[in-house]
């Protein structure tokens, strides 16, 4: 490839000694592993291990058969679910903290330590930690409710299949809220202080700074926000597996595509697993991803002004 | 803090309430967000009654009791769990980021073609997830006689941290001056050992990679599940989430493998919070 420049210089075999290793290991644990997994989901596998094309009728099948349908469209519904929950409580609540703590003042750096700890957990601790919080045995749940005079309001929230996945969609937040006070953080200290200062002197109010000036500039980080809660969302796994097992019970309510993806590849109790639908199941997960990534880099990000400041 | 004279004349209470406000805020918020764990961590040390009947007491002279850790250490071997964290850990960390420089050296230094081509397709693991080519993870595994060894998920997790880590570091090693390397090519210098010159610049890069890119390593529950799920190869999130199961009625024991399972990442927090946070920041803003 580098024929024109071959003056005196050899071969660079200096530039594939810093590449192979690298390129290599992500290559075949990586790469193939994804396009391997998207050619599967084409086959079907016999008992002897023999592989034959099938077309689309993994796909037709996961779609429309009344044992796999209902399973994929309850995932589908149910992850979108876990989704909304965190566009709708975790990142406005992570503006709203970094925005707090952007406004100066004392001990904004301990703030923001403190309130990245649970972000660092395991999510299998996290899990845990609030099943026994929740958990009616301990009552510190109801317990922090009798005190606010709210102690009617509690339930087994875990427990119930029409609450089960908000409350787990809730954990998570409560868990991963550090992610986005911290990137709304950043932006919003990149802002220099003249263009809040200029308006302050003109007479705008906090308010009017806030939503007519920084949050235009911040722009690019809300989108950068939704696409990493969206990608890492539509991926999730442990806090569901942890909490409710394989099964994402009582009758599938909390079940998102992670827990679905592994029950169906790798089987769970008496369901055996079944690697071409696990890797049909994959395929989807890839495709949602990846229209939107897509969505936010061909439509969010050419609409979005980035602001060089 | 400063807002102007006219304003601090007019409305001195509003004034007031604007600069309590946020750190009642947040200081409401701290502690929702600690409260949980500091209640874990307190009630590991208590006899069995007083996590219940009195759960908000820190561990007195009268409650105290370490018997959910002597039940942990005697039944699960958590040393064990911890030892192989440790290794798996630190195994990928040290090898994504010597294989992640070298490669982000190549595509900052030179300007092969394909250069931007292999730069794009090394990023694509950074939007879409690993997990979703387990099947075939899990049958490259079994081919390789890998399966229930640490070893599988140290390559698994090299490929996992290495998208990001290349294209952060290769970001960082195009600002470090072209006339270092150019006088060091003038002395002589081979390439391999210009690389070595250069990695200590990006030092600060490196150390913010290797914390953020650790911790979802630490915390990993799903290939230690499906790659290494035997009690010899069991990480510590794997070991905990297993002897939890087993154990949910004993809030002793469960309480204390919670706080231990905590604790080294706290420490490591304590230790490298700047470093962390730095390259959090760094590693989605890009």
């Amino acid at each position: 490839m580098q024929q024109p420049l071959q003056r005196k210089k050899p071969f660079p075999f200096h530039i594939l000694v810093f590449l192979a290793p690298a390129v290599a290991v992500y290559t075949i644990f990586m790469i193939y592993p994804l396009v391997d997994s998207l050619r599967l989901s084409f086959f079907t596998q016999n008992a002897q291990n023999i592989e034959t094309f099938v077309g689309s009728q993994n796909y037709v099948r996961l779609l429309t058969d009344p044992l796999w349908a209902p399973r994929f469209w309850g995932a589908f519904r149910n992850n979108f679910a876990f989704f909304a929950v965190h566009m709708l409580v975790q990142n406005p609540l992570g503006l709203l903290l970094a925005t707090l703590l952007s406004s100066g003042g004392r001990g904004r750096a301990v703030y923001r330590t403190l309130i990245f700890t649970p972000t660092l957990l395991s999510v299998v601790i996290i899990g845990f930690i609030w099943q026994l919080i929740l958990n009616p045995l301990w009552g510190i749940a109801r317990g922090l409710l009798q005190v606010i005079g709210l102690g009617a309001l509690f339930k087994p929230w875990l427990g119930l299949p029409e609450t089960a996945l908000i409350t787990l969609s809730l954990i998570s937040v409560w868990q991963f809220v550090g992610i986005p006070m911290m990137l709304f953080y950043t932006a919003l200290i990149g802002i220099p202080d003249e263009l809040t200062e200029a308006a302050r002197v003109d007479g705008a109010t906090p308010w009017d700074i806030f939503w007519r000036i920084k949050f235009p500039l911040i722009l690019p980080t809300v989108g950068i926000v939704a696409i990493l809660t969206f990608v890492g969302n539509f991926n999730a796994f442990d806090l569901i597996f942890t909490v409710k097992g394989g099964l994402a019970g009582p009758d599938f309510a909390a079940d998102i595509f992670g827990t679905f993806f592994y029950r169906t590849f790798f089987g769970y109790q008496l369901q055996l697993g079944n690697p071409t639908m696990g890797a049909t199941v994959a395929a989807m997960m890839f495709l949602i991803i990846l229209s939107g990534v897509l969505l936010y880099t061909l439509v969010w990000q050419r609409r979005v002004q980035t602001y060089e400041l | 803090m400063s807002a102007s004279s006219a304003s601090l004349i007019r409305r001195p209470v509003p004034r007031l309430i604007n600069q309590a406000l946020p750190h009642v805020i947040l200081s409401a918020y701290t502690l929702f967000a600690l409260f949980p764990i500091i209640l874990i961590v307190i009630n590991s040390f208590k006899v069995r009654e007083a996590i219940f009947s009195v759960p908000y007491q820190p561990p007195l002279p009268g409650t105290f009791d370490p018997v959910g850790y002597q039940t942990v250490f005697s039944r699960a071997s958590f040393q064990q769990y911890f030892v192989n964290s440790f290794i798996v850990t630190t195994a990928s960390l040290f090898l994504i980021l010597w294989a992640g420089s070298m490669a982000a050296y190549a595509l900052s230094e030179y300007q092969f073609s394909g250069n931007r081509w292999l730069g794009l397709y090394l990023s694509i693991g950074i939007m879409i997830p690993i997990r979703l080519g387990t099947v075939s993870i899990l049958r490259i595994m079994v081919g390789l006689g890998l399966v229930n060894t640490l070893a599988a998920l140290i390559l698994v997790y090299i490929a996992q941290g290495l998208p990001l880590a290349i294209f952060i570091l290769t970001q960082f090693m195009r600002q470090v001056p072209r006339e270092l390397k150019e006088a060091a090519r003038i002395d002589g210098a081979s390439e391999y050992r210009i690389y070595w010159l250069i990695l200590p610049l990006v030092r600060p890069a490196l150390g913010a990679i290797g914390v953020f890119t650790m911790i979802p390593i630490w915390n990993d529950l799903w290939f230690p599940l499906i790659l290494a799920p035997g009690d010899a190869t069991a990480t510590v999130t794997l070991g905990a989430q297993q002897f939890l199961g087993q154990f949910v009625s004993d809030w002793n024991a469960v309480l204390a493998s919670l706080t231990l399972a905590m604790v080294p990442i706290l420490i490591l927090y304590v230790l490298f919070s700047r470093q962390l946070i730095r390259g959090i920041t760094a590693g989605a803003v890009k």
